[in-house]
């Protein structure tokens, strides 16, 4: 059970997705400037990856290694999550309206975030077995969540403040990522 | 406005060049810029893969029914992204190691896919070539230089080799190399960027 937690604890803070692994950066910049899509984007992420990491392990050990076929995997697992994307797309579309609206500018853009394929490999390469797959594709998309929702807060500060021109924009915001980043490195000394 | 071959390669050289003008491919920008070598492979295992999708992809322009395009667009790019992850594997393995998942992941950096859906979806072959090409050069161009910087004032090597006009005295900054000072110098670069080039 501890070995769960600490799991957990190293995904979220330690290892986090977006400051500490530098992945999901292109939904981090675009979509923090505001925060209801902060946190719409959070859900999605969240949603589509407890999904697709446990199809991609399920694809790994049950397809591709016992054919051994696993150069394939980059094609399989992307295929995977542009399949979950689109049927998640749907299904919100028909059964939760409500839920669909919120998300639903998101959702594309769920396919070309690198979080979500990152997340997929990262699970293979660590050997995780499925309940720790489970837990980590849980895990590194709140880290994600966490991160992105701290930093809509920053940058909706940042509007009100006066920076020089040639700062203005992604140059600033970049800025600010590497002082929360900075803020995040104290984690590691807990691992 | 037809512009020629040769204006579609330069202008991914300068005026667009994709991490700081179009702000695409940010993740393999922060992370593989910490030593020149990564720096390097990953542009030109971009490029590869660019050129590769380019070309098919407006070859197969016609072909490619515009509503499941994306799908399209996705298998075309993963397949090229396995042949470089293939041959990395098979002739530069410790650059392999090195730069681990982040190959793979050259399927959702947002180049390929984006040059795909605005341009080789409409345009010939020869112009799709000439700007997967300038694209991919731009980028490892951009890419090579971040990592001068954060390789040389972080660590105090070049390509992995200790640069002696440093001095005996130098103290390698080494907050240029954590994930931290990735950040930083990226924005620092787009922000020079702002200032050389009012488009």
């Amino acid at each position: 059970m501890g070995d769960y937690i600490l799991l957990i604890i190293s995904c979220i803070f330690v290892n986090n997705i977006l400051l500490m692994q530098y992945l999901g950066n292109c939904p981090f910049l675009g979509t923090s400037k505001k925060m209801e899509t902060a946190v719409g984007m959070t859900m999605g992420v969240i949603f589509t990856l407890v999904m697709t990491g446990a199809i991609t392990w399920v694809v790994e050990y049950a397809v591709l290694k016992p054919f051994d076929a696993q150069y394939l995997r980059t094609l399989a697992f992307i295929l995977v999550i542009a399949t979950v994307v689109q049927f998640v797309e749907m299904y919100l579309k028909k059964f939760i309206p409500t839920l669909y609206a919120g998300l639903g500018i998101y959702l594309p853009l769920i396919t070309t975030n690198c979080a979500v394929l990152g997340v997929c490999f990262i699970n293979i390469n660590e050997n995780y077995n499925f309940l720790q797959t489970l837990i980590s594709s849980f895990a590194y998309p709140a880290g994600f969540g966490l991160a992105l929702i701290l930093f809509a807060g920053v940058r909706e500060r940042i509007l009100l403040a006066r920076v020089p021109k040639p700062l203005q924009e992604t140059s600033i915001g970049l800025a600010t990522a590497g002082m929360m980043s900075l803020a995040f490195y104290a984690f590691k000394g807990m691992a | 406005m037809a512009k020629t071959a040769f204006q579609e390669f330069t202008k991914g050289l300068w005026t667009e060049v994709p991490p700081y003008r179009l702000v695409l491919g940010l993740c393999p920008t922060l992370a593989m810029t910490k030593q020149v070598d990564m720096g390097f492979g990953m542009g030109l295992a971009v490029t590869f893969v660019l050129v590769g999708s380019n070309v098919l992809i407006s070859l197969l322009r016609k072909v490619i029914p515009k509503n499941v395009r994306i799908a399209c667009f996705i298998v075309v790019v993963a397949t090229f992204v396995i042949v470089v992850e293939l041959l990395m594997q098979a002739y530069t393995y410790e650059l392999f190691l090195k730069m681990g998942i982040f190959i793979p992941l050259i399927v959702v950096n947002c180049i390929p896919l984006g040059r795909a859906e605005a341009f080789c979806y409409k345009k010939g072959v020869l112009p799709s070539f000439a700007d997967g090409l300038g694209m991919g050069l731009g980028y490892t161009i951009s890419l090579t230089v971040l990592a001068i910087i954060r390789e040389v004032f972080g660590n105090g090597t070049f390509f992995n080799q200790p640069i002696s006009f440093l001095g005996p005295s130098f103290q390698p900054f080494s907050f240029m190399i954590t994930a931290p000072g990735a950040f930083v110098c990226l924005g620092l670069m787009l922000c020079i960027m702002n200032i050389l080039g009012k488009k």
